[in-house]
């Protein structure tokens, strides 16, 4: 039974990086096949970084992430707070509407936000549709999951430390600033992460809400998946892989290391 | 708390609430408002009505989304479950190994695939060469744009969202609930059907609907693994707002959208209606 499940699980995680796999070794492929490999380059990579649409978009896809990140997470941040002192009907309904554009699928939030857009753009002579319509989107979007990273942690969070700063003569604000938020940082940490990395993968947002004067990393990709292939892909791929796999594996081992002194200290 | 922090604390949403009605509330309004007027603004059926011609496409749609949905369940069940019963270490490192995917861009998974999957791509590239040892001439598989492509892409891009929702609700098991069942007599069968099925429900509705609802509403995997050779309800919906291959009409786009938001909403409200615990555990008027 256990070699089994043990083949089992070897077969699902097979068929989970396979393409990945395939990704990139083609990346290093000496010839533009998709089939055939012949000989060991590195051209593609090269042509990577000569490509300047590939790394203008990169750019503008890296800066409206921290930006819709730092944005929604601030907007987001403050609202558990507020929700969370919310009850009754005023509690569910801001519950309902941070939950829609988690519910609703991603095309129609797209869709309903671009009608906005386009509306007001007839209204006036001077906008367009560009970095700000696209920030906006991002910034929409990633609200409700900071929302909801947050709101678990001011539940959990101790009261009676607050307000013993507030009997001292702690001011509100400060006392939010020096007691709640340190209480509620990882919460508010997970937040900024969950929104820098949406952002970053996000396509179908950004292809309804940027126009055609900026281009994101996902939409650059989706325009060269309709052009005669090129292994460009391939190796831009393989460097965004290896980037995420070494983030991951970091952020793990720290919190590993974490969890091991944790332990030794209460031993 | 005194009333002047919670005075306070009821600020804190003032820039939560502007933004959200904004971006979120007037532009579902004006999918409403577009959905039920002509291109002068006056109010007609007309949208909706015309919706009937893209039944079809409604039903291929789902169709696709839900065997992929079932497909992605059955795999996902018994992966996320012996990865619950691991020890706590090397249930972190596959946790990480199933998430890893995930963090590469949606497009470069499916971009992946057609290189895979292509008349002169890697599986036949392979088995022709395989074969012409012996002698034999093949002419390949044609695996890319078909529906059996577009329900493989969906498989692939969504299997996580269904294992790790279902391995979270069974790692809450209680393992000697299930020792308890198998010393009371309980078979293989027995323990499944009695006690970890009826356990994992939530995890097992919050997987549906992260797979069903993405899927139904692609138009990515359907254009590049399909070919354009079938039609989703994403990709009709794409081409009245942005008229790559057809006219543009915003008024005949947002009805299918409020079609397929309105579709959406009562499956799940069908599906919340077999877990039990979803009124304690949600808060939502939806």
């Amino acid at each position: 039974m256990k070699y089994v499940s043990r083949f089992y699980n070897f077969i699902v995680f097979a068929f989970l990086y396979s393409p990945i796999v395939v990704m990139i070794v083609y990346s290093f492929n000496g010839i533009k096949s998709r089939s055939v490999f012949e000989g060991f380059s590195l051209q593609w990579y090269k042509e990577l970084f000569n490509d300047a649409v590939i790394m203008k978009s990169l750019y503008v896809s890296l800066l409206i992430a921290v930006l819709a990140a730092v944005i929604s997470t601030v907007i987001g941040t403050l609202a558990a707070v507020g929700i969370n002192s919310m009850k009754g009907f005023r509690k569910k309904l801001y519950l309902s509407v941070n939950n829609i554009p988690m519910v609703n699928p991603e095309i129609v939030t797209a869709v309903s936000m671009m009608i906005l857009f386009v509306f007001i753009i007839s209204k006036s002579n001077t906008l367009e549709m560009g970095f700000g319509t696209l920030l906006i989107s991002h910034i929409t979007f990633c609200i409700p999951y900071v929302t909801l990273e947050v709101l678990p942690k001011i539940r959990g969070m101790d009261n009676n430390i607050y307000n013993a700063a507030l009997d001292l003569g702690c001011p509100p604000a400060k006392a939010f600033l020096k007691v709640v938020i340190p209480q509620i940082k990882p919460g508010i940490v997970t937040g900024f992460i969950m929104a820098f990395t949406l952002s970053l993968d996000d396509f179908i947002i950004s292809y309804f809400n940027s126009g055609s004067t900026v281009q994101t990393l996902s939409v650059t990709i989706f325009s060269m998946t309709k052009k005669p292939y090129s292994p460009k892909i391939n190796a831009l791929s393989t460097l965004l892989f290896v980037t995420i796999l070494i983030l991951l594996v970091s952020v793990n081992l720290k919190q590993m290391r974490d969890d091991a002194k944790k332990k030794g200290a209460k031993k | 708390m005194n009333k002047n922090s919670k005075g306070l604390q009821r600020a804190m949403t003032a820039p939560f609430t502007v933004w959200m009605a904004i971006f979120i509330i007037i532009p579902i309004a004006l999918v409403l408002f577009y959905a039920f007027t002509d291109a002068n603004g006056s109010f007609t059926f007309s949208n909706i009505l015309s919706i009937w011609e893209y039944r079809s496409t409604y039903i291929v749609s789902i169709e696709l989304a839900f065997v992929a949905t079932v497909i992605c369940l059955l795999l996902a069940y018994p992966l996320a479950y012996s990865i619950s019963r691991m020890k706590a270490r090397h249930q972190q490192t596959m946790v990480l190994l199933v998430m890893l995917p995930m963090w590469m861009n949606f497009l470069i998974r499916t971009y992946a695939w057609m290189t895979i999957l292509e008349d002169t791509g890697l599986i036949n590239t392979l088995v022709k060469g395989f074969l012409s040892l012996f002698g034999y001439e093949f002419e390949g598989f044609a695996m890319i744009n078909t529906n059996g492509a577009i329900i493989l892409g969906m498989v692939y891009n969504f299997l996580p969202y269904m294992i790790l929702p279902i391995y979270t609700v069974l790692t809450k098991i209680d393992h000697s609930v299930i020792e308890a069942a198998r010393d009371l007599g309980a078979n293989g069968l027995h323990v499944f059907t009695k006690v970890l099925l009826p356990q994992s429900v939530p995890g097992i509705i919050s997987g549906i609907t992260m797979v069903f609802v993405p899927a139904v509403s692609t138009f990515i995997i359907s254009k590049l693994l399909g070919g354009g050779m079938t039609y989703l309800i994403g990709d009709i919906i794409e081409n009245y707002f942005l008229g790559n291959t057809g006219e543009v009409n915003y008024n005949v786009g947002a009805a299918l959208s409020l079609v397929l938001m309105v579709l959406i909403l009562i499956s799940m409200g069908i599906m919340n209606r077999f877990d039990k615990d979803a009124e304690t555990s949600g808060g939502g008027l939806f």
